[in-house]
């Protein structure tokens, strides 16, 4: 017996799907979601083993809903139509379904995940989603949770990122935040033309730096409008350089 | 100038000096005129018949310009033996050359000023022309519609099985609905009730979609459905409403879209809820209110037709359409 979640926007997609598994009586439906934060809550509560999630869907999208997990469940995707998450998912997904799919489709999806069961990683997952990250809309904003609340943190907010072991604090005018993410994968999926990797262990939004002084010898400090001092190593000044045109 | 004319005085037995006031005099009020004339023109060029107005204009300008210099040359030179006399009887070609620099000046400015203007036409043709042909690509991939074009599908799918009536109407809807798109032309106008009749196909999907969660208010005077608008200019509007109103919410929306009759202006205001928190309409639009911008100013050469603004959780798209002819 495994247990089941179906997280979609829309009614008759979630229905379709609970067609589907009727055929599957080893599989067990738990509780249907129509947005991100319900399924949240539904994953914490019945520890599926096996999710079905859409991607668009309103407030936060399904992978953004995916990161907030700390071990997420194997994931069969339902989508009609994602360029960028089709890329994604062809790398690591365990498998995804494109709307509208037929109960053949469907059930070679279940048999696939049956079969990998046991050797799915959370790595794979992991690099799902770093891969998912790279797409365009997934650069606009960061979701973090903070305690039991989701916060969407648009990057224009964000005035820089600090490494913390194996978090990133993400600086923002309301304090910080944390997300399990690397250093390296900020600086990848984010702007680089909005947001310089200053040090190794920051990455600073041009935006909103108001001054770099200098500070000991061969090194800066990117002056903040907040305030905020953050380090600037020698090969991070050139970088910063170059982003401003200096 | 102001030196030949001079000479040319000289010749004719003035003294130097008085030789060199008059000209500055003469010289200094003609430069005044054809600065006159080239300003004038700059922003109001001749077209066809007006040239007659043109000459007109030099010819009075000549005169003025001569009635002016003879009096203020004779209240600074008439003590000048023999000045009253030279002047008048100088009157007459005074007059002739006058006339002739003037003509000339007006001539050039005009030819000046219309290759500058037709310049600019050609510059604007150009942008026009490439903005068309960006609509035209923008519209082919509205067209598709992939997202919402496979969504359906999958809507149908799922009634097959359960409601096979509904899936039928379903189809025929999607079908009447592409068959709308592909079918009409940008540059055609429609009636407000076609229009509105188009969005109702599409409506009626996303509500099947959504089930209840979507509903509409459409509010339009029986009186004004024959009013005309460029066709599919509301479609962008309404689908912009859906995305920020419906697919980015949680709970139930309601769309509502109003048509009045103001003035001359067909005036359709579209409003949708938003969440201010992970959306702005306004930014997040990309190219279909633009689109819908740039159309509108092809076909009507003003920028103010589409405004919105974002109140509280309310998003209002306004847009007028003029009452040609």
């Amino acid at each position: 017996m495994s247990k089941v979640i179906i997280i979609d926007d829309e009614p008759l997609a979630r229905s379709i799907v609970t067609e589907y598994l009727q055929k599957h009586p080893n599989l067990v439906l738990m509780q249907e979601c129509g947005d991100g934060f319900e399924g949240l809550k539904a994953i914490q509560q019945h520890q599926p083993d096996l999710i079905f999630l859409d991607i668009q869907m309103p407030k936060i999208t399904g992978f953004e809903m995916l990161e907030l997990i700390e071990q997420p469940p194997s994931v069969i995707f339902t989508t009609a139509f994602d360029e960028y998450a089709i890329k994604a998912f062809e790398a690591h997904a365990v498998d995804y379904l494109l709307k509208p799919f037929d109960q053949q489709r469907f059930d070679k999806a279940i048999a696939k995940w049956a079969e990998q069961k046991t050797n799915i990683t959370e790595k794979a997952t992991q690099d799902l989603l770093d891969s998912a990250s790279l797409s365009p809309s997934q650069s606009q904003r960061i979701v973090v949770k903070n305690g039991s609340k989701i916060k969407i943190i648009p990057v224009h907010d964000v005035q820089y990122l600090e490494a913390a072991d194996d978090y990133v604090k993400i600086h923002t005018q309301e304090g910080y935040f944390l997300k399990n993410k690397t250093m390296t994968h900020f600086e990848q999926s984010l702007d680089s033309q909005q947001f310089v990797r200053s040090h190794r262990s920051y990455i600073v939004n041009v935006q909103h730096i108001t001054r770099i002084d200098p500070y000991e010898k061969d090194n800066h400090v990117a002056i903040l409008r907040s305030g905020a001092k953050v380090p600037v190593s020698r090969s991070g000044y050139g970088k910063l350089k170059e982003v401003l045109g200096l | 100038m102001v030196a030949d004319n001079a000479m040319v005085l000289n010749f004719f037995g003035l003294p130097w000096k008085a030789a060199i006031i008059d000209s500055a005099i003469s010289n200094t009020l003609l430069l005044l005129a054809c600065l006159l004339v080239m300003n004038t023109l700059r922003y109001y060029l001749p077209r066809g018949k007006q040239y007659i107005n043109i000459f007109s204009i030099c010819l009075f300008l000549t005169i003025i310009w001569l009635l002016l210099a003879k009096l203020l040359l004779r209240i600074a030179l008439n003590h000048y033996p023999g000045y009253a006399d030279l002047l008048h009887h100088s009157l007459s070609i005074r007059f002739s050359i006058a006339f002739l620099l003037l003509g000339c000046v007006t001539m050039i400015s005009i030819l000046w000023y219309n290759q500058q203007e037709q310049k600019e036409m050609n510059e604007r043709k150009i942008d026009a022309e490439k903005l068309a042909k960006e609509a035209e690509l923008f519209k082919l991939r509205q067209q598709l519609q992939p997202h919402f074009l496979f969504n359906s599908l999958n809507s149908i799918n799922a009634l097959i099985g359960s409601r096979p009536e509904e899936a039928r109407k379903m189809v025929q809807q999607l079908s009447d609905f592409l068959r709308g798109t592909i079918k009409k032309e940008e540059t055609q106008w429609v009636t407000l009730q076609e229009e509105l009749q188009y969005l109702q196909l599409y409506l009626d999907i996303e509500k099947v979609r959504f089930g209840n969660r979507l509903a509409t208010e459409i509010e339009v005077d029986e009186n004004i459905k024959q009013l005309k608008l460029p066709a599919l200019i509301l479609q962008p509007i309404v689908e912009n409403a859906i995305k920020f109103g419906l697919y980015d919410t949680t709970g139930n929306t309601v769309i509502r879209l109003f048509a009045t009759k103001e003035g001359d202006n067909l005036v359709i205001k579209v409003l949708n809820p938003f969440d201010p928190e992970t959306s702005s309409p306004k930014q997040g639009t990309g190219f279909g209110l633009k689109s819908v911008q740039r159309r509108l100013y092809l076909l009507f050469a003003r920028t103010d037709l589409l405004t919105t603004h974002g109140k509280e959780n309310i998003f209002t798209t306004i847009v007028k359409i003029p009452q040609v002819q």
